[in-house]
């Protein structure tokens, strides 16, 4: 854990300040993004959303096996609570404790290590020393969701249910939760008090498609002399100094995804900045292949000088 | 756009490809795509469907995928080939290191002594509580027999009922040995677990606090009970009262105990941190009460199905005592005596 940004990368998370660097066990430095505050609140709504879904599901279950049974039976008393009637009770009385406090410790026990609402928004929970999520730290950070969450909740719904007993006021002990609520905005690696106690945080769970190579092979003609393969597009050392790996990258995914009008846009910029008339290049050629030969050999150049150390992070640093 | 999005598999020649980087790509892309592939379904949860040569082959391709990003870091400047293989390596990482205690497995090491030991590693922490929990019980005792108005301040309304500063004897004696309505037994327990165990959640999370709002709950619910106590001893039926509670009250403040002293023991590592830094102290604090209150979950469900069931059932002042101390023995033995398997903390 550390808060250290990686060399000349480009940063490609929303905030470059909730980026941080894991070592795994191998001595391999992983890049984590702290998931943001935001994406946290969220989660949680949807979880408790899907909460109180499960939980009028299963109430409305218990209702109709009682009214079945009631039917059944031919007239019996609703209020009675005896024989199976009582059994559908307990259940809903269990099934909603498992519910309120298994339903996070259970997903989060997985092999995704995140809630269904944590799944949406693309987090996860992982132990913050790199080592392994264990059930403990799971159940610990849950447990905490009691005095940050469910007593906010019952707040709200009844005015101070359980706190009334121990003589706490309703308005200090929502002061009190809202501290707790807070708490993750208030330390750099937005951590609840149940990630404090636990050992955890919460990260981004990033995934990304491999993409093709860009520009996989320059198309060549043959060379009118000495009939080896040249490039159509030649680009001297002077033409390619004046990028770095930043603008690279921006050029890589313009290629990636831009639209034709972008690729001629850069393109005509990158004419401009090397001296060269896009007009005059672009006879007999396109965009593309114009751009891809010239990302293809700044690329060349700037990943031959990082063999040897160099690297240079963008136009403003100095060349090499 | 077809040709960059070409796939490789698709008939490029890797040695058309001009850069060694990205010829070093193509060389190994199978591998990641094979690893990608075998993540995927262990986080769709078909683990089990793998096959053995997949699981076998899980942690070679994770380390060659690591060390495919280390060399891509260093000599790529591919974004999206680094973007992909953070994010693989990653996700890899996540598989190889992950819970992979299935539940059963847990919940074995967990009885088998885990439980216990968490336990034997707070000692301080429940001589605390015990303490605070027995200064509560006699502060009760003592204000209401100061001035008995202190009980309608103590014990709230619902709980009352009958019980009050001067009751008669049989009316509190109805209250114990009374043919309490025997319908819904099992709902009386469910609703009494669900309650009792959402307090004791409370009592330990409030423990986060530096410990002070898990000790004045303690204080607070022993209070109660000690104003309960002297009501009953008014009218000579301490023994009874005693007997009555301590049915299912072994096990309930047993768990109340531990509950206040997890709560506590967290609390006072994050205060008390010693030679470990603020951070470690709560995580090794935390992780191991949590242990406990796993525990404390399991005790309060035998407390509710006592005190909803074997209270009302059993009516005999001995009997009482005999299934109380019965039950306060057992948990004694099993957390101090018991030692498992000796195979390290199961909080590790």
């Amino acid at each position: 854990m550390g808060s250290a940004k990686s060399g000349a990368r480009v940063q490609r998370s929303a905030k470059a300040g909730l980026d941080r660097i894991m070592v795994s066990p191998e001595g391999v430095e992983l890049h984590v993004s702290v998931a943001p505050f935001m994406s946290r609140v969220w989660a949680l709504v949807l979880d408790l959303v899907i909460i109180s879904l499960i939980s009028t599901g299963i109430g409305i279950l218990c209702f109709l096996f009682g009214f079945l049974i009631l039917t059944g039976s031919n007239g019996g008393d609703m209020f009675s609570l005896e024989g199976p009637l009582s059994f559908i009770v307990i259940v809903w009385i269990i099934s909603n404790f498992v519910l309120q406090n298994g339903y996070f410790i259970y997903f989060e026990m997985g092999d995704r290590a995140a809630t269904w609402g944590k799944r949406a928004l693309g987090i996860r929970v992982a132990s913050r020393d790199g080592g392994r999520l264990t059930a403990e730290a799971i159940i610990a950070r849950n447990i905490l969701r009691t005095i940050e969450l469910f007593i906010p909740l019952q707040l709200m719904q009844t005015g101070s249910d359980i706190l009334s007993g121990s003589g706490i006021s309703g308005l200090t002990a929502f002061i009190w939760v809202s501290i707790f609520a807070s708490f993750p905005l208030f330390n750099k690696d937005r951590l609840r008090c149940g990630d404090l106690i636990a050992g955890t945080w919460v990260i981004r769970d990033v995934r990304w498609n491999l993409d093709g190579v860009v520009a996989p092979s320059v198309e060549t003609h043959a060379h009118p002399v000495t009939g080896r393969g040249v490039a159509r597009y030649e680009f001297s050392d002077a033409d390619l100094s004046v990028y770095g790996e930043y603008e690279l990258q921006t050029l890589e995914s313009v290629l990636r995804t831009g639209a034709d009008e972008a690729l001629v846009a850069v393109a005509r910029s990158i004419c401009n900045k090397i001296g060269r008339d896009w007009d005059t290049e672009s006879r007999g050629g396109d965009e593309r292949l114009f751009l891809e030969a010239y990302y293809t050999a700044l690329r060349a150049k700037l990943e031959r000088n990082m063999r040897f150390g160099k690297r240079r992070k963008d136009k403003f640093s100095d060349g090499v | 756009m077809a040709d960059i999005s070409a796939n490789p598999k698709e008939g490029r020649a890797i040695d058309t490809v001009v850069l060694k980087s990205d010829r070093f790509r193509l060389e190994r892309e199978a591998d990641w795509a094979r690893l990608e592939e075998i993540i995927t379904k262990m986080e769709r949860g078909k683990a089990r469907r793998l096959s053995d040569e997949d699981v076998l082959a899980l942690p070679t391709l994770y380390r060659t995928t690591l060390s495919s990003l280390s060399i891509a870091r260093e000599s790529s400047l591919d974004a999206a080939l680094i973007d992909y293989l953070e994010a693989l390596a990653l996700r890899a990482y996540f598989m190889v290191y992950g819970t992979q205690t299935s539940f059963g497995r847990w919940l074995k090491g967990f009885f088998g002594g885990g439980w216990s030991r968490a336990i034997r590693d707070m000692k301080l922490d429940i001589w605390i509580a015990l303490s605070v929990m027995i200064v509560g019980t006699l502060i009760g005792y003592m204000l209401v027999a100061g001035d008995s108005d202190w009980f309608y301040a103590l014990v709230p309304g619902d709980f009352a009922d009958v019980r009050v500063p001067g009751a008669t004897e049989e009316a509190l004696r109805g209250t114990l040995f009374g043919a309490e309505k025997q319908n819904g037994l099992g709902i009386f327990a469910a609703y009494l677990f669900s309650n009792n165990a959402q307090v004791a959640i409370l009592a330990f999370a409030l423990g986060f606090a530096f410990a002070v709002p898990s000790i004045l709950l303690l204080i607070h619910n022993m209070a109660l009970l000690g104003a309960m106590l002297w009501v009953f001893a008014q009218r000579g039926l301490t023994a009874d009262f005693i007997a009555w509670l301590s049915i299912h009250g072994t096990t309930e403040l047993f768990a109340i105990l531990l509950a206040g002293a997890a709560g506590i023991h967290v609390g006072r590592s994050i205060a008390f941190p010693g030679a470990r830094s603020h951070l470690v102290a709560a995580r090794e604090a935390g992780k191991r009460s949590a242990v406990v209150m796993a525990g404390v979950v399991v005790m309060l469900f035998c407390a509710g199905l006592l005190e909803g069931f074997a209270r009302q059932l059993i009516n005999d002042t001995a009997l009482r005592y005999l299934v109380g101390g019965g039950m306060l023995l057992f948990w004694l033995a099993y957390f101090f005596v018991y030692d498992g398997q000796k195979k390290g903390p199961a909080y590790g």
